[in-house]
């Protein structure tokens, strides 16, 4: 099964959509296939009934979050400085992430092929953070895709039945993402150390804080 | 002389039919039902019989992960329960979390809510351990005073039987503990590398 060969299948067969090989460097070489959202449905569908092989089998949906990273560095440009052109360094700032995506590992069982990994990215990972649902075309995702929805905080359009699967209703944070902070409930920890040793102290730090202000009333 | 004769009459028959709630949370309770079977049975010791219902049930086996969003029910079924009635923190995610102890969605021991008489390390612990912690917590019954300051909870009039369910907050069950029953251990944690400032 070649990557390429099932990226032109598509794009002959779903007009308009915009896909991109997403390599992959390690040994593996599991590359993976960008899909645009617009077009995802179409293009699922396609791959499940019309594309060769078949992929009828959707085995694993999962989130990544790409928080935003900004990474600064130097290039060196030709300018113009005092009718003279001169070769200048500059600060080229690159920022990358600031969006959620998903995952889908598709298998062909016709074929005993695969995995073909599909990736949507959603907008940023505030405000527009919908991406269409791919529980019609693989009904495996419908559970999935709750967890997703639960633990990044993906709203996947025309699902069934989007709720919170592992936490409860009235949860508003999404534990998943690397910016979620969890409670401060660090009063008994027998072996701290690192991180935990971190926030143990600082719990403390803030526990005496409460109690001096108290006691200072 | 007959104070002492009740007494003890009281207490066997306690200790000898102590039924347990069937109810398991993880993979713990795979180790109860083994410690209940043939080759360990748990019969010997008059807790054959797992109630269904939590009204027929004495003693109850925190068998397994409690999570945030499992602690209220747990709660709910001890305080459904009726006394006397014990408690067995089977495994190291029912005392303390265990592996899971610095994750979003565990609660971080049982005894945060109810009060535990026995706690059983262990992941998961061996049925031996399981019928060890029922032996201890029928000694813990057979020299139970039934006056005195000594005497078990169900016959102080001040202590309470229920205990308080925590709600599903935003973003943590509120209250995170009870703090009628559970006090933060005191830990040195200065304990943990030499070169930490931590507290005595």
């Amino acid at each position: 099964m070649n990557l390429e060969e099932i990226k032109s299948q598509i794009e002959a067969n779903v007009p308009g959509c915009s896909l991109e090989i997403l390599p992959n460097a390690s040994p593996s070489g599991q590359h993976s296939l960008l899909v645009d959202p617009e077009h995802a449905l179409t293009v699922a569908s396609f791959l499940r009934d019309g594309a060769s092989p078949h992929f009828d089998y959707c085995s694993n949906v999962t989130g990544i979050d790409w928080p935003l990273k900004e990474t600064s560095s130097k290039q060196k440009t030709k300018k113009i400085v005092d009718g003279v052109e001169k070769e200048v360094e500059e600060l080229v700032k690159i920022s990358t992430g600031n969006y959620l995506e998903v995952v889908y590992h598709l298998f062909s069982q016709e074929n005993r092929q695969g995995p073909l990994v599909l990736r949507m990215r959603t907008g940023d990972r505030a405000e527009r953070v919908h991406l269409p649902s791919l529980t019609p075309v693989w009904r495996s995702a419908e559970f999935q895709e709750r967890e997703v929805y639960d633990l990044f905080g993906i709203v996947f359009d025309g699902h069934p039945d989007l709720r919170r699967l592992l936490m409860w209703e009235d949860f508003t944070d999404h534990p998943m993402r690397k910016d979620y902070v969890d409670p401060d409930d660090y009063e008994y920890e027998p072996t701290a150390h690192d991180e935990v040793l971190r926030r143990t102290q600082a719990h403390y730090a803030a526990q005496e804080a409460l109690s001096g202000a108290e006691e200072a009333r | 002389m007959v104070a002492t004769s009740l007494q003890e009459l009281y207490n066997w028959g306690r200790k000898s039919s102590i039924w347990p709630l069937n109810f398991g949370l993880a993979c713990c309770a795979i180790e109860m039902i083994a410690t209940t079977m043939a080759r360990y049975d748990l019969a010997r010791f008059g807790a054959e019989v797992f109630r269904p219902s939590p009204r027929q049930a004495d003693l109850m086996i925190v068998a397994g992960t409690v999570t945030k969003k499992m602690a209220p029910q747990v709660v709910r079924l001890y305080n459904q329960m009726a006394e006397p009635k014990y408690v067995i923190s089977m495994g190291a995610c029912a005392i303390s979390g265990g592996p899971f102890k610095q994750g979003y969605n565990v609660l971080k021991g049982i005894d945060r809510y109810i009060p535990v008489d026995v706690f059983i390390p262990g992941c998961p612990p061996r049925p031996e351990a399981l019928l060890d912690a029922f032996l201890m917590l029928q000694r813990k019954i057979d020299e139970q005073q039934l006056t005195g300051p000594g005497r078990p909870r169900h016959l102080q009039e001040e202590q309470p039987s229920e205990f308080v369910v925590p709600q599903y907050g935003q973003h943590d069950l509120t209250p995170t503990r009870n703090d009628a029953i559970w006090h933060a251990p005191l830990v040195n944690i200065s304990n943990a590398g030499p070169n930490e400032s931590g507290r005595d």
